[in-house]
């Protein structure tokens, strides 16, 4: 070695024949699918006919939104608290998890197992039931909200759900986020058991209790391993979300299932819905991939 | 408590991880600022011995008495040994996610309950003996072994302990940045900081050292002054750990 200049760099990726044929069968197959529905099937759209369910004009002419949108509002509260709420659950399970107390870690595990081995179907519907039929009444929710003043019950409708229907919303979030809960949970651990030894063993020889230990040194840095799989799931839980439309909660997918009976526009229904979907899921993804970014140039 | 106490002593003391007997009738005696040096073959309990110490481990048979109390499992008595002892690890293991100064100012601020400003203070007063006050606002990653080393021995330093355990700090060190750690040692020494140092350093050991402690097997083999132990071994095992050890020397 004479030669103190860096090697060429590598050539940039670069698309190859090969790849430019395989852009072509799926070009090709998409086009036969559009093919069939349109003249096969005979398949007539119409677009117009389901937009009018996203948006449409009221008696002044001014664009309000329509079912499929509030549908969409309703999707995004119930994620939000379900997120926030899974994010507590999964925090506090992880925890214990880890834990030296056997109790603790045998009743987070056994949380876990049991909602990672039941199809969530059959969860939401045993849980709703128990929850919605059980819990509410006793806890005499329902009453609760019915007599809330005006102000505070335009609070609660802008924030969760309209007032007749609250009871019904909380058991929904309760639902999402005992079940997405049990997936945090797990991240959660892995992340705390990631951490090396030397650094419980470092901050308990300066005196820091188990509660500071955790906070000060532990989570800090299992936080900033863990973000990826914690966003996926998180956007996970976003599209989970519609399952409790078997509960009747009111959000884009059971809204999308009564506007695609009653226009029968199937597709379109659908086709707009799972877009709708998309926006939110890939705009979530692309905000946690900054904040990863953030946290990683902040300090290594 | 009071200074007739030996600064630490050990009784009888025994560990074992299953039935795997790590630690065997060890005793010991500590006097204040008095400087220990422990060596051994890998293995032989050295490690396991300071981490007794610290309560980083639990011991299962004997006791050990620090300042003349004994420790037990009690919480707040587990606080207090490790307000008392500093430890030093092979590995540093600093907080990467915390700036120098915050990972010397976090003990002082949680377990002493110390003013931020004033625990900062504090802490830039060991950077500066540590001589590595201009580094303050870096962070673990971004500093050398030596650096870091020496910085784990000032965040040990904030918590103003009466004991430091020192678990071979500078065997994962490149050659060229051990001495920087031993000078800070040496000077610790001198300023009459009590101390027990697991290390394969034979010549800080007949700086330093007032008392050598030879281990092998999870017993303690010799207990002497380094004049004896290095000239006159009176064991068979200590010789032959010597004439390895400082064959390579
Ligand atoms: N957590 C543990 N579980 C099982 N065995 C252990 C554990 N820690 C240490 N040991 C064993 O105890 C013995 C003494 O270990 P250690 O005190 O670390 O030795 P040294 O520091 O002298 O090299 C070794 O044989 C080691 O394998
Ligand atoms: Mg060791």
């Amino acid at each position: 070695m004479t030669d103190r200049r860096p090697p060429p760099a590598r050539k940039k990726a670069r698309f190859t024949p090969f790849d430019f044929l395989m852009f072509g069968i799926l070009i090709a197959g998409m086009i036969y699918i559009v093919y069939r529905v349109d003249q096969v099937l005979v398949y007539h759209w119409e677009w117009h006919t389901v937009f009018e369910y996203v948006v449409r004009r009221d008696e002044t002419g001014a664009l309000v939104p329509n079912v499929l949108l509030t549908g969409l509002m309703s999707t995004l509260r119930l994620a939000f608290w379900g997120t926030i709420a899974a994010a507590i659950i999964g925090l506090v399970t992880g925890l214990c998890r880890t834990s030296s107390n056997l109790f603790l870690r045998s009743v987070a595990r056994l949380y876990v197992e049991l909602i990672r081995n039941i199809p969530p179907l059959v969860f939401i519907f045993v849980f709703y039931f128990f929850i919605s039929g059980q819990i509410m009444p006793a806890l005499g929710i329902d009453e609760f909200v019915r007599s809330a003043s005006p102000e505070s019950a335009a609070v609660v409708e802008l924030l969760f759900s309209p007032i007749g229907l609250f009871s019904n919303f909380l058991a929904g979030v309760i639902c999402l986020s005992l079940f997405e809960g049990a997936y945090i949970s797990e991240i959660v651990r892995a992340g705390i058991q990631s951490i090396e030894k030397g650094q419980w063993e470092a901050a308990r020889a300066i005196g820091l209790s188990r509660f500071n230990v955790l906070r000060d040194v532990i989570l800090p840095q299992a936080i900033r391993k863990i973000l990826p799989p914690l966003a996926g799931q998180f956007i996970t839980l976003v599209k989970d979300s519609a399952i409790v439309s078997l509960i009747s909660i009111q959000e884009l997918t059971y809204v999308a299932t009564e506007v695609a009976a009653t226009t029968t526009r199937v597709f379109e229904t659908w086709i707009i819905v799972g877009f709708l979907y998309f926006a939110v899921c890939y705009s979530l993804a692309l905000l946690f991939g900054r904040l990863e970014k953030k946290m990683q140039t902040g300090r290594r | 408590m009071n200074d007739t106490n030996p600064m630490l002593e050990m009784r009888g003391v025994g560990k074992w991880y299953g039935d795997f007997c790590a630690l065997y009738d060890v005793n010991l005696k500590l006097q204040r600022a008095e400087r220990m040096v422990i060596c051994g073959p890998s293995g032989s309990g050295k490690s396991t011995v300071i981490r007794c110490v610290n309560r980083l481990e639990e011991h299962q048979a004997g006791q050990i008495l620090l300042d003349g109390v004994e420790l037990t499992e009690d919480t707040r008595n587990i606080e207090r040994v490790r307000r008392e002892v500093g430890m030093v690890f092979q590995h540093f293991n600093l907080f990467p996610h915390l700036s120098i100064l915050d990972n010397l100012t976090l003990g002082p601020i949680r377990n002493l309950k110390m003013p931020k400003k004033e625990a900062r203070e504090l802490a830039l007063h060991y950077l500066e003996r540590v001589r590595i006050a201009e580094q303050a606002g870096k962070y673990p990653g971004e500093m050398s072994g030596g650096q870091q080393q020496r910085v784990a021995i000032a965040r040990a330093l904030c918590m103003k302990p009466k004991l430091m355990l020192f678990d071979e700090p500078t065997s994962a060190l490149d050659p060229e940045m051990i001495s920087g750690v031993l000078d800070v040692m040496v000077e610790l020494a001198g300023d009459g900081m009590t101390m027990i140092c697991v290390t394969h350093e034979m010549g800080f050991a007949r700086e330093v050292a007032d008392t050598m402690v030879f281990m092998d097997r999870g017993e303690i083999v010799e207990v002497g002054p380094p004049s004896e132990f290095f000239n006159n071994p009176t064991s068979d095992r200590a010789r032959l750990f010597l004439s390895q050890i400082l064959s390579h020397h």
